[in-house]
């Protein structure tokens, strides 16, 4: 490398060639044509801020609430039979109390309910705990809970009632929402656009041509590579600064937070970007592009978390969320901008990311074509 | 007359596809500063023999240098002393004239000013256009130019005015001169044989991936005039081409 910089300047003769000139060139080429192709800028900034948008001004849409039943509560009683009638309570269970404090205080779950029976008594005691992480929820399981305390079946077997609310961060909609279209806007960045170009360079001849030059293949790939990360750090960078600006997107840890997510980004990119050469390399023409492209976002799109939770989806689906790359990067994605978690606590994301990557490499290496 | 120095040898240059032979056994020198032409129908091999040179494809079997250094071992330093223009290449997308000579520059490690390139070829007015939005012309002469981005001692021409209009044809052979005034080797393809009897000082004629002849243009038309050949309609001292020329005017119409 320090050899190749230092000959930088010399234009011709076997030894003053230099491919990081090379691969530069071709960087800044390939950057300025991205930053001219419409549908690029549309799959990296246009659609992921309708989406916060809409999500952002919707604000939640569906009403589910979760309540925790604090370890040690009776479960065979009248108050949660009815809790779980309404169809609006989902419960959990089965968890610690450690676990409990952290969902909610996080808000992923709206409330704990405590329920035990009076001693000496055939009445129950309840005990509602609600998070200020979720006060909206709160407020509609404070309201779901007196109309069933005052159902006449109810009343007499519940002596008392005690809440009280506990303090958590406050997780908005946007907290959830934002990593997830960040996720897909790296996702369709990666694999579109690194699919349409490479067809389109291998089917013009441009890359025939640049053969024809002492560019090393390294170069055309390493040069494509850094334009479009360029392009998706600059997309991922103003949907953060957007959303915490003007959604008020939390930012734990400030500038180190958004460093962070650009790394994951940066990651996440390049995973995804295997994924285009490898339709690059088996579509015949950029017909086919869009469709065999679907075929890879869409499901993540759907179902790595983007727009809901995956615990939110049935218990068959759920493994199918678990094996797909991007719930990864989405996951990592919140736990660094919301929980404020280091690099080094997402380990876990980034490996799982890390051998997606190997695996989709693998595979392009041996279907990528270059002529 | 001094004796030329060769710059290309080709020996028994042999490509095959599968079951299919391309070239078989080609064998020719091109001399330095002269405009050399391969001629010959389509699927003859010319194309395939340049790129063979062009280092772009591996050959069969055969020899062949470049400047002294070999398309086996040597294709890096071969790359860096020609200049290439395709059939039917295209350029990358969504970048301006001046912005794909940068780019072309970058590619080749050459320090030059992308606006001197273009006016090499006429094609300063034309610096902020995409390559899409140029005539046929104008899209061969900027071919042209990245070509000789590199100062390079040969260049390649593959059928370069193939679908032009007499006027920009006949530019493109005076920019062809003049580059090849300036030093530099032209290896060329056509189908058009007026085109190689004005422009190419040797030609050879390929067919079925052999060569059939070898000489200038002036010493294969003496030699078939001598096995005793006439045409048949008596040649007058213009042709239609002359008219067309004569009636539209010699300016290039971009």
């Amino acid at each position: 490398m320090q050899k190749d910089i230092q000959n930088s300047n010399a234009p011709s003769g076997a030894n003053g060639y230099s491919n990081t000139t090379a691969t530069l060139a071709l960087a800044k080429a390939s950057f300025r044509s991205i930053m001219r192709s419409p549908s690029a800028v549309v799959f990296t900034l246009a659609f992921p801020l309708i989406f916060i948008l809409v999500f952002g001004f919707l604000g939640g849409g569906g009403t589910h609430i979760d309540v925790g039943i604090t370890p040690g509560s009776d479960v065979n009683n009248p108050v949660i039979g009815m809790m779980e009638k309404t169809g609006m309570i989902r419960l959990v269970k089965d968890k610690t109390k450690a676990e409990f404090d952290k969902l909610l205080e996080k808000g992923n779950v709206d409330a704990m309910i405590d329920v035990h029976r009076k001693v000496n008594a055939p009445a129950y005691s309840v005990n509602v705990v609600y998070t200020s992480a979720s006060r909206d929820k709160g407020g509609i399981l404070k309201s779901v809970l007196n109309n069933l305390f005052y159902d006449k079946t109810l009343k007499p077997s519940v002596a008392e009632i005690r809440e009280s609310t506990i303090t958590g961060r406050e997780y908005k909609t946007i907290d959830f929402i934002l990593p997830g279209q960040l996720g897909f806007s790296l996702l369709s960045t990666g694999v579109f656009g690194t699919a349409f170009v490479f067809l389109s360079l291998r089917q013009t001849l441009v890359i025939k041509r640049f053969f024809a030059t002492p560019v090393k293949r390294s170069s055309i790939v390493i040069g494509e590579g850094i334009a479009r990360i360029g392009f998706a750090l600059i997309g991922a960078l103003f949907i953060i600064l957007l959303g915490h600006f003007f959604f008020g997107f939390t930012l734990i840890h400030g500038a180190v937070t958004v460093v962070n997510m650009l790394l994951l980004a940066t990651l996440g990119v390049i995973v995804f970007m295997g994924f285009g050469f490898i339709i690059s390399g088996i579509a015949k023409n950029e017909s086919m592009i869009p469709p065999i492209s679907n075929i890879v976002t869409l499901p993540q799109f759907l179902l790595s978390g983007t727009f809901f939770s995956i615990e939110a989806f049935p218990n068959w689906l759920q493994p199918i969320s678990r094996a797909l790359p991007l719930t990864y990067l989405n996951d990592a994605m919140r736990k660094v901008a919301f929980e404020g978690l280091g690099l080094w606590d997402v380990k876990f994301q980034i490996m799982i990311l890390l051998i997606w990557g190997i695996g989709i490499y693998a595979v392009a290496v041996k279907v990528f074509k270059w002529e | 007359m001094e004796t030329p120095k060769a710059i290309i040898s080709v020996k028994n240059l042999v490509k095959k596809y599968d079951d299919f032979v391309a070239v078989q056994g080609l064998s020719f020198d091109v001399y330095e500063h002269e405009i050399f032409g391969l001629l010959g129908p389509n699927g003859a091999g010319k194309t395939t023999t340049l790129e063979i040179i062009e280092t772009l494809r591996d050959k069969t079997s055969g020899e062949i240098t470049v400047d002294g250094f070999s398309v086996d071992k040597q294709a890096q330093e071969i790359k860096q002393i020609i200049g290439v223009q395709l059939q039917a290449a295209g350029y990358y997308p969504n970048l301006n004239l001046v912005e794909l000579i940068e780019l072309f520059a970058g590619l080749y490690g050459a320090d030059i000013k992308p606006m001197e390139m273009l006016e090499k070829v006429n094609l300063q007015d034309k610096a902020k256009a995409k390559y899409k939005a140029l005539s046929g012309g104008q899209k061969q002469r900027f071919s042209i130019a990245t070509t000789l981005i590199n100062q390079p001692k040969i260049i390649f021409l593959d059928e370069p005015t193939t679908g032009l209009d007499p006027q920009a044809r006949r530019n493109l052979w005076d920019l062809i001169t003049e580059i090849r005034n300036a030093g530099t080797t032209v290896v060329i393809t056509t189908h058009y044989m007026d085109e190689a009897e004005q422009l190419c000082d040797r030609v050879a004629f390929v067919e079925r991936g052999e060569i059939i002849a070898l000489d200038t243009p002036d010493n294969l038309i003496d030699q078939l005039v001598n096995s005793g050949f006439e045409r048949k309609k008596e040649v007058k001292k213009a042709n239609l081409e002359d008219v067309f020329i004569n009636l539209t005017g010699k300016e290039w119409r971009e």
